[in-house]
């Protein structure tokens, strides 16, 4: 099966070529249909290829497929190995339902094989990044998804607001691909390659004095923007302008897990710069906390969510920067599983509400929208960490293998935890204001139930993110033996064998959690003129968290609007008055000469004479001064 | 063959103009047709060519025995890419030429004598002739420019002439120079390339020489600070002499600093990566952070010809396998780049009679078609990988990195600051709802302008995923200039495997 392997990248790619030249000859429900069957078709086949590593029987192997630039050793390879194929799975498996639903919520859209033709190539290009077999080739990958991102965040290109959420997202990536293209220059100038296994091999003896803490950092800075962590996180709330299917596939099922994989896939790098892991497991942290404190004050259903996913994604790096790699990964799984669901479900409700996504304007949905409802329960119980789900699984493990660590890692446990009770309060929050209380919403709004394509792929969510948490427990390391081809001779932080300790960290998580959940449950429950009194005995703080902390605006302040006034003295001033002066300057002098030569078109020859004739002159100057 | 490939061009514009005149739909489908011929063969030529064997299909013919000139031409891995480019814009220039409604005749006439002289320069091997093509072609720029520009064409057609004819003039002094030089120290008169760099010049004049054609070549790049005759060029020029500007004449300059800088002054050369470096870096940001802010579209991509062919020179005076390779086929990369986003300006003229930023607005709505063709170039533009541009910029900041490091990492922000104004761009001009009327019955592409497009983007994608197909012809001849560069002098290329300063750190003298 892994000679087949490529068709899981060149699956979802024919489709969106297919769809591209063709789409528009295909009637609407059927494009979607074949781009999920495409890439549908491409989980199973990543499933079958997957079944040797299930058995704990196979090697990494890596699949040359041609050459690319053999000048840097980057050539277009694949590597399958377990941690590619969990990726592979998550992004095609979550990628499918999200397709499928995706048919539903786009029905009527006027570009509606545009989209699927935008969303294969994106799995495509997600694929990519996972399978890669090398940096470069990962990078290829990487800014593919950038560009589909961008794609897909301004596909309502008439809208304004999308348009510049588009490319403000695109743009902040790059400053953050920026960091991570001078790491790639680091890599390959210390070693001639950028193949994993070229470069893993020999990082012990070629990262020495701070050359591991150089790549691991400006790794960090590329997974930063990708991964939406401070300071680069400000294009993820923007770009839920994008179409809800691309909130829950790109950012927050796939694309956006990106640097946590590339610092996962790095862990051999890592392994030499303790210090760089720390600052990732801090921005992590920091990064978790701030957006959930960010995500209990916002209106709109999906600000919640993606500030929500940037918090979770701190999270991920909290993991991984503290070396716990598995417990990294299986929170990007179950993440996977459960934002998706929670984004599908807002979907859904929007879908009913008629494009409202205010949550003032919702409550009292639960009658009219049952399954939703009960799914979105699921996930978000899911996310808050209450047991048995998935969430509590992984976030527990995270934070046990923190506390494990020890030192600055006791600090950024207590982080940890606090931001896991913010999370189960917004959450909830969410959903009560949702679906429960009196209907705020005008009568004419007809919310309703939505179609079976779309309420299927939720349920089906919904059961991953119900038992999805039980392939890594204390009790069955399945995931951790799964990975483990992955992470050999790699040091992995575990979790403390004292059955005791264990108890009571999980414990307090699960406290942490019922505490934020049952808190929200109750402000929220009551009527809107008791939240709401709730919400403003917090000011000044609720405000600044509404506004985000105000952060757009610092960074158009300290850097945009100076930036653009920079651009505009280099281009209009500097530019246009002083080098161009300068040259009009001389030009003025050569125009004495210029002045014979105006009646152009007719006396070409003798002009171009005399230019040659000054040129002969500054020659013999030259020849009399002896410049031979 | 390679006489031909010159002939052919002129022998085409000789027929036009003896087609008699009046006939306006003649001539252009006629100048399309025969420029067919050059492609044809520039094709086969590539289909033939033999990476490994050096100059090959080498002309030579005495011209003026006493001073030593000859017809010398040959071709290598670094000017075949630029011949075909060269051979395969022009048609699509010409057929993009439809809505010049005057004396089309000479207008095809005058491309075709560009681009014979267009492809003489890249194939001359005897300084003297390269100095005549290098000339030649200034003249129906200068016209193309002059008739068929726009409000300020005679500035800028002026502009143009004589800032180029000022560097040519040096660069025409050091040619003599050395020739009396070659007299002086062989008895002989000789032009030829390969003999002039076997003379043994002293530091002084070396450094002379190398300066005389680099502000030659500088100002043809262009770099900064002689770069504020292209968006003056660009603004009022029409569509084909855009295109064939920024495509190919620009590449005369970086073609020159690989060709002749680095074969004739190997020693000044290396004297001289810092000074060019710097140049070349401060064209990068320099012309993306002014492109930012540019109100005229067609200036936009003015400068951002600034900025990309920074990093050509970048990777060239880099030395190393990567930033020469990337240097070679960053040419052609950008020739097809931005070439394509000249058209697609040119189009929405065509179609709007304006250039300018602030009058458009929503025109994916309107045209889906252009406005996808001008995503996808943006994107080219940017260097997404997948695409060529990304080929060019990877190489050349792979290859740069460990020979300059510092000034390397500068100039990657050049990447971030392309999405900036590119992206930018895009968004006024095409994306939101078309608010102004004149903006909402505008017709897509047809099929004429799909079929100039097509091509380029579909060699945009096959180089982005398969650069082999140029880079192994490139390759053999980058890694002469190396072993030329590093025969003559104490250069050591710093390889990758450790990172040298020493280049920045200055090791004058």
């Amino acid at each position: 099966m892994i000679d087949l392997l490529w068709l899981v990248i060149a699956l979802p790619l024919g489709g969106a070529a297919f769809l591209h030249f063709f789409g528009r000859y295909v009637r609407e429900p059927l494009s979607g249909w074949l781009a999920s069957a495409a890439i549908g078709t491409a989980f199973f086949i990543a499933a079958i290829a997957a079944v040797p590593f299930f058995q704990g029987e196979a090697e990494p192997s890596t699949i040359p497929i041609w050459e690319w630039m053999p000048a840097l050793g980057a050539n277009f390879e694949l590597l399958w190995d377990p941690l590619a194929a969990l990726m592979t799975l998550v992004v095609t498996g979550v990628g499918t339902l999200i397709h499928v639903f995706a048919i539903g919520y786009m029905h009527g859209d006027e570009r509606f094989h545009r989209f699927f033709t935008n969303l294969n190539l994106f799995a495509a290009s997600m694929l990519t990044l996972v399978l890669a077999g090398n940096y470069a080739m990962l990078f290829l990958g990487w800014e593919l998804v950038g560009l589909c991102s961008y794609l897909l965040i301004g596909f309502w290109h008439t809208r304004p607001t999308a348009a510049a959420a588009a490319k403000k997202a695109f743009v902040v990536n790059r400053i953050g691909d920026l960091g991570f293209m001078i790491g790639l220059m680091v890599v390959f100038a210390t070693f001639s390659t950028f193949s994993y296994s070229g470069i893993f091999e020999r990082a012990g003896e070629e990262l020495t004095g701070g050359l591991a803490t150089a790549i691991g950092l400006l790794f960090l800075v590329g997974a930063a923007g990708k991964s939406a962590q401070i300071p680069l996180y400000v294009w993820l709330p923007d770009a839920m302008e994008g179409p809800t299917p691309v909130s829950a596939l790109i950012h927050a099922a796939t694309m956006v897990t990106a640097g946590v994989y590339v610092i996962a896939r790095s862990a051999p790098i890592y392994e030499f710069t303790p210090f760089a892991s720390t600052v990732v497991a801090s921005v992590g942290a920091l990064t978790a906390i701030w957006a959930a404190s960010i995500a209990l004050a916002q209106r709109d259903i999906k600000k919640v969510l993606a500030y929500s996913t940037i918090s979770q994604l701190g999270f991920m790096f909290l993991a991984v920067g503290a070396t716990a790699y598995v417990a990294g990964i299986f929170h990007l799984m179950t993440h996977a599983f459960f934002k998706a669901l929670l984004f599908l479900g807002a979907g859904s409700v929007i879908h009913a509400m008629s494009d409202e996504q205010d949550m003032h304007r919702m409550g009292g949905l639960f009658r009219k929208m049952p399954v939703t409802a009960v799914t979105m329960a699921i996930g978000a119980l899911a996310l808050a960490g209450i047991p048995p789900l998935a969430g509590f699984w992984s976030k527990d493990e995270i934070l046990a293998a923190d506390f494990a660590r020890g030192g600055w890692f006791y600090f950024l446990w207590i982080i940890g935890l606090i931001t896991a009770l913010l999370t189960a309060f917004y959450i909830t929050r969410l959903w009560v204001l949702v679906f429960l209380g009196e209907p705020r919403w005008e009568e004419k709004a007809h919310p309703h139930e939505s179609p079976r394509v779309m309420t299927l792929p939720l349920i089906a969510l919904a059961a991953l993110s119900f038992v999805g948490g039980l392939v890594n427990t204390p009790f069955r390391l399945t995931l951790e033996h799964f990975l483990e081809p992955s992470f050999e001779g790699v040091h992995i932080q575990h979790a403390t064998d004292d059955w005791l300790t264990l108890a009571i960290l999980a414990g307090l998580s699960i406290l942490a959690a019922a505490a934020g959940a049952g808190a929200g449950y109750l402000a929220y429950r009551r009527p809107p003129e008791r939240w709401r009194r709730f919400e403003d005995s917090f000011e000044p703080l609720w405000g600044t968290w509404e506004q985000a902390y105000g952060v757009d605006d610092l960074y158009g302040l300290t850097l945009v609007t100076p930036g653009r006034r920079l651009a505009e003295a280099a281009a209009f001033s500097f530019d246009a008055g002083v080098v161009d002066g300068a040259v009009n300057g001389v030009g003025r002098v050569v125009r004495g000469m210029g002045d014979w030569i105006r009646p152009l078109q007719t006396g070409f020859v003798r002009n171009y004479g005399v230019l040659f004739l000054a040129g002969a002159v500054v020659v013999v100057a030259w020849l009399v001064a002896g410049g031979s | 063959m390679l006489t031909a490939l010159v002939l052919l061009p002129v022998v085409a514009a000789i027929v036009v103009m003896l087609v008699p005149g009046g006939r306006r739909e003649v001539h252009l489908p006629l100048g399309i047709a025969l420029s067919i011929f050059p492609l044809a063969l520039a094709g086969y030529l590539f289909w033939v060519f033999e990476p490994a064997a050096g100059f090959q299909y080498v002309d030579r013919v005495t011209w003026y025995e006493p001073w030593g000139i000859d017809w010398h031409l040959g071709v290598d891995g670094i000017s075949l890419p630029m011949v075909v480019l060269t051979t395969l814009l022009v048609p699509i220039a010409l057929a993009a030429s439809t809505s010049i409604d005057r004396r089309i005749k000479e207008f095809v006439v005058y491309t075709l004598f560009l681009e014979a002289g267009l492809i003489g320069a890249f194939l001359s091997l005897d300084l003297f002739l390269f100095f005549v093509f290098f000339e030649a072609m200034l003249i129906p720029m200068y016209f193309i420019i002059g008739i068929w520009g726009s409000e300020r064409r005679i500035y800028a057609a002026m502009k143009f002439l004589i800032y180029t004819a000022f560097g040519s003039a040096l660069m025409l002094a050091a040619i003599i120079g050395l020739a009396l030089t070659h007299v002086d120290q062989t008895g002989s008169a000789s032009f030829a390339l390969s003999d002039l760099a076997a003379l043994d010049l002293s530091v002084g004049a070396e450094r002379l020489f190398f300066a005389a054609f680099a502000i030659a070549f500088a100002i043809k790049v262009p770099l900064f600070p002689f770069h504020t005759w292209l968006p003056d060029a660009h603004v009022e020029a029409p569509t084909a002499g855009s295109v064939l500007l920024a495509a190919v004449l620009l590449k005369l300059g970086t073609y020159g600093l690989l060709r002749f800088n680095m074969a004739l002054f190997p020693e000044a050369s290396v004297d001289a990566i810092p000074i060019m470096a710097i140049l070349a870096v401060i064209g990068i940001i320099y012309g993306a952070v002014v492109a930012i802010v540019q109100p005229d579209l067609k200036k936009l991509v003015a400068y951002s010809s600034v900025s990309h062919l920074g990093f050509i020179v970048l990777g060239t005076f880099a030395l190393t396998s990567g930033g020469l390779q990337g240097a070679v086929i960053q040419n052609v990369n950008h020739g097809l780049t931005t070439g394509a986003l000249f058209l697609l300006v040119g189009m929405i003229y065509d179609r709007r009679h304006t250039k300018k930023i602030a009058d458009f607005g929503g025109l994916q709505k309107t045209v889906p078609l252009l406005a996808g063709f001008f995503l996808f170039m943006t994107f080219a533009s940017i260097g997404l990988p997948g695409l060529n541009g990304f080929i060019g910029e990877f190489l050349v900041l792979m290859g740069s990195f460990p020979a300059l490091p510092s000034l390397t990492v500068i100039a990657a922000l050049g990447v971030v600051l392309a999405a900036i104004y590119l992206l930018w761009a895009y968004e006024r001009v095409f994306t939101g709802v078309p608010d102004k009327d004149e903006n909402k019955a505008l017709s897509d592409l047809s099929a004429r302008e799909i079929a100039l497009l097509a091509p380029l983007a579909a060699l945009i994608v096959v180089i982005g995923i398969y650069p082999g197909l140029l880079l192994d012809k490139i390759t053999p001849s980058t890694e002469a200039v190396i072993d030329h560069v590093v025969e003559q002098t104490d250069f050591v290329v710093p390889e990758p495997g450790r990172i040298a300063d020493v280049h920045v750190a200055g090791d004058e003298g």
